[in-house]
C-alpha cells in the first residue's frame, strides 16, 4: 500500500511524533473540555489557543461511513484501488473523526457501524499513520 | 483599474434582515459560448478567451448595452480544476501564441484586465482581482450595483479544459501529503465536492432509509432538463438520454458515486449583466430583480464533515437566504441547487424545504413528477449533469424561468421567484431573483 507520506509542520508536529511512538495525541481545549483533530492555532469553540494542551486518548472507535474508491486521482494510490475508505468516529468525542483503509477489511465488506481500534503503518521509513482495524 | 481591496460585499452572517437593496438591482443580460469538451488548441476563436468575449458580447446585445456603458467587469480569474489540475489546466510548456495568447491568460485563465483591453470597453471603474467562483460573483455584482460601485456590470465565469486526465496533476501527483492533505490524502482523500458528500450521504441512507440508486429518477431528469437547453453541452453533442438503466449499470468512481453522479468538465464561459433596476425597465429585456444574495464558508468539526453539520449549514443557509429576501419556502417557485455530484442536492432541497420536503423526504420527492411541465420542477435547469461543468446553467434558468423565455424547460406551475446556487454544504452563495422588484 504505497500511502502518500505526511509532511509534519510545526502545528502538527506533535501529533506525528506521537504517532511515530504508536500513540494517538489530539488537541484538548480545557476551556470547552473538548478534543480537536486535525490540529488548529487556537480552539474552534472558544478561539482560546492558551487553553489547547495536547492528550492522549484511547484510540476507540466506530465506523460511521465507508466508500470503495475505484477512480481515485492519487498517482501514488492507483496500484491501490479498488480500496475501502472510511470514515471513523472515536468514541471518546463523536464529534471528531479520522479517515481509514481498514486493514484488514476487503473493499465492498465494510461493517458500517462496526467497532473499531487503532494501529499504526509505516509509509516511508521513520514515519508512521494512525489507521484503524475492525474489532474482531 | 482595480476595485477596492477591502471592500465588505458579502451578506455572509446569520440575522442580516432584509436586503438593503432587494429589488433595487437586476439581470438584463445572459450570455453563453458554445459549451465544447476541451479547446482543442488550435482553434483560436475557442479559446477561453475567445469564448469568454463572446459570451460578454451576447450578454451586452441581449440587454441592448454598449462597450461605453460597461462600467463594471467581474471575471473569475482562476482556473475551475484548482491547484490539481494538471495538463488539462495549464497551456504551459506548450509554446504560446502571438498576442493576446501570449500567456495563459485568454487560454487557460481569463482575467478582467485582459477582457477589457480586448473588447475595448472604455469606462471601467470596478474590475476586481482575485475574484471568487460564480456563486459569490453574482453576489458581488448585485452588492457593488446595489452601493453604487458601478452601475452597468459584466459578470464572467470562464470553465476551461485542455486535453489530459482532469486534476491529475499538481498534489495529486505527490508523493507527499503537505498542509490540509496530510489529515486526509494519505488514506486516499484527494478533495473535492465528492469526498465532501459521499459520507454524509451514506449517513443519509442509513438514518432516513434509501440506498444511493434512489438518485436515478434525479439524475435522469437533470438530464432531460439538459436535453432541453439549447446552449448545453448535452443538447449541443447529440448526447442520447440517459435512462434509469444506464444510471445503475454505470462504473463507479468512489462506490457508491456513480459515473453519473458526476458533471463533465467543459471549455466554455457564461456572462451576466447586472444594473440597476431603474436602468433595467429601459434595456431590451424584462428585469430580472435581485431579491437577496447570501453566502456561508461553514467550518467543519473534524476531518469529515457528517451528516449533522451539513443539515445544520443548509438549514442556516436557507434562514439567512430566506431572511434576506424577505421570502418563505412556500414562495419559491423556481428553484436551482447545484448538483455537480448528485447525492448533494438532497441536503439543499431539504434544507430550503423547496416543496415542503422535509429531512429525509428527498428520495420519495425524486420517485414523485419533477419533470419541467409537472407540479415539481426540481432543478429546471439541468444543472451541471445535464449541462456541462459551466456552473452557470442554475442562473440562466431563474433568469429564463422568470422572463417566460425557458421555451421547452418553462415550467407550468408559477414563475415569479427564483432560488439559485453553485454552492457546496459549507461553502458558497445563493441567489433570489424575482419577476417583480417586491
Ligand atoms: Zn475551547
Amino acid at each position: 500500500m504505497p500511502k502518500l507520506i505526511p509532511v509534519p509542520d510545526a502545528l502538527s508536529k506533535p501529533f506525528w511524533d506521537a504517532v511515530n511512538q504508536r500513540r494517538l495525541v489530539l488537541q484538548h481545549c480545557a476551556a470547552c473540555n473538548r478534543l480537536q483533530y486535525p490540529p488548529q492555532q487556537a480552539c474552534q469553540v472558544c478561539n482560546s489557543a492558551a487553553s489547547l494542551t495536547w492528550k492522549e486518548v484511547e484510540g476507540r472507535g466506530h465506523i460511521a461511513a465507508s466508500i470503495v474508491i475505484e477512480d481515485g486521482r492519487l498517482n501514488r494510490r492507483m496500484p491501490d484501488q479498488p480500496y475501502n475508505l472510511a470514515m471513523v468516529t472515536l468514541d471518546a468525542d463523536q464529534r471528531v473523526n479520522f479517515y481509514s483503509n481498514l486493514p484488514g477489511t476487503p473493499p465492498y465488506k465494510v461493517p458500517v457501524g462496526a467497532a473499531v481500534e487503532v494501529m499504526f503503518e509505516e509509509v516511508a521509513p521513520g514515519q508512521l499513520i494512525h489507521e484503524w482495524r475492525v474489532v474482531a | 483599474m482595480s476595485g477596492p481591496d477591502r471592500y465588505q460585499w458579502r451578506r455572509d452572517k446569520d440575522g442580516l434582515g432584509v436586503w438593503e437593496h432587494r429589488g433595487k438591482v437586476a439581470v438584463a443580460g445572459v450570455g453563453h459560448s458554445p459549451v465544447d469538451r476541451r479547446w482543442d488548441g488550435v482553434s483560436m476563436d475557442k479559446t477561453l478567451g475567445a469564448y469568454s468575449i463572446l459570451a460578454c458580447q451576447k450578454a451586452m446585445d441581449d440587454a441592448g448595452v454598449t462597450p461605453d456603458q460597461i462600467d463594471g467587469v467581474i471575471c473569475c480569474d482562476s482556473h475551475i480544476a484548482g491547484g490539481s489540475g494538471g495538463s488539462a489546466s495549464q497551456w504551459a510548456p506548450r509554446p504560446y501564441f502571438p498576442p493576446p495568447y501570449d500567456s495563459e491568460w485568454g487560454l487557460t485563465l481569463v482575467n478582467a484586465k485582459w477582457l477589457i483591453e480586448q473588447m475595448h470597453l472604455p469606462n471601467v471603474k470596478f474590475a476586481p482581482t482575485g475574484v471568487p467562483t460564480i456563486s459569490e460573483m453574482v453576489g458581488m455584482a448585485a452588492q457593488a450595483v446595489g452601493d453604487g460601485v458601478c452601475s452597468t456590470c459584466l459578470v464572467i465565469y470562464p470553465t476551461g479544459n485542455l486535453e489530459g486526465r482532469y486534476r491529475r496533476g499538481g498534489e495529486n501527483a505527490d508523493d507527499y501529503a503537505r498542509g490540509a492533505r496530510q489529515w486526509t490524502a494519505p488514506w486516499g482523500n484527494h478533495g473535492g465536492n465528492d469526498f465532501i458528500n459521499i459520507f454524509p450521504h451514506g449517513q443519509y441512507c442509513r438514518k432516513y432509509g434509501g440506498k444511493h440508486d434512489d438518485l436515478a429518477p434525479f439524475v435522469v431528469n437533470q438530464h432531460r432538463n439538459g436535453l432541453l437547453t439549447p446552449w448545453g453541452y448535452n443538447a449541443t453533442h447529440n448526447v442520447p438520454q440517459l435512462t434509469v438503466e444506464d444510471y445503475v449499470n454505470s462504473r463507479y468512481i468512489l462506490n457508491p458515486l456513480r459515473l453519473w453522479d458526476c458533471d463533465r468538465p467543459v471549455n466554455a464561459s457564461a456572462a451576466y449583466l447586472f444594473t440597476t433596476a431603474e436602468r433595467a425597465r429601459d434595456m431590451r429585456q424584462k428585469p430580472v430583480y435581485v431579491l437577496n444574495h447570501s453566502q456561508h464558508n461553514f467550518r467543519k468539526r473534524s476531518t469529515q464533515e457528517d451528516l449533522d453539520e451539513i443539515e445544520d449549514w443548509t438549514d442556516r443557509a436557507a434562514r439567512r437566504m430566506y431572511e434576506g429576501a424577505g421570502l418563505g419556502p412556500a414562495e419559491v417557485d423556481i428553484f436551482n441547487p447545484y448538483d455537480g455530484y448528485a447525492p448533494m442536492a438532497q441536503f439543499f432541497l431539504e434544507g430550503f424545504q423547496w416543496h415542503g420536503v422535509k429531512r429525509g423526504d428527498a428520495f420519495a420527492f425524486y420517485a414523485g413528477d419533477i419533470r419541467v411541465e409537472g407540479p415539481h420542477p426540481f432543478c429546471s435547469s439541468g444543472g451541471n449533469l445535464g449541462n456541462g461543468r459551466t456552473r452557470t446553467a442554475m442562473y440562466t434558468d431563474c433568469i429564463e424561468q422568470l422572463r417566460g423565455t425557458a421555451g421547452a424547460r418553462q415550467v407550468k406551475v408559477r414563475a415569479e421567484t427564483a432560488l439559485g446556487a453553485f454552492t457546496t454544504p459549507s461553502s458558497g452563495g445563493w441567489i433570489m431573483f424575482g419577476k417583480h422588484p417586491s
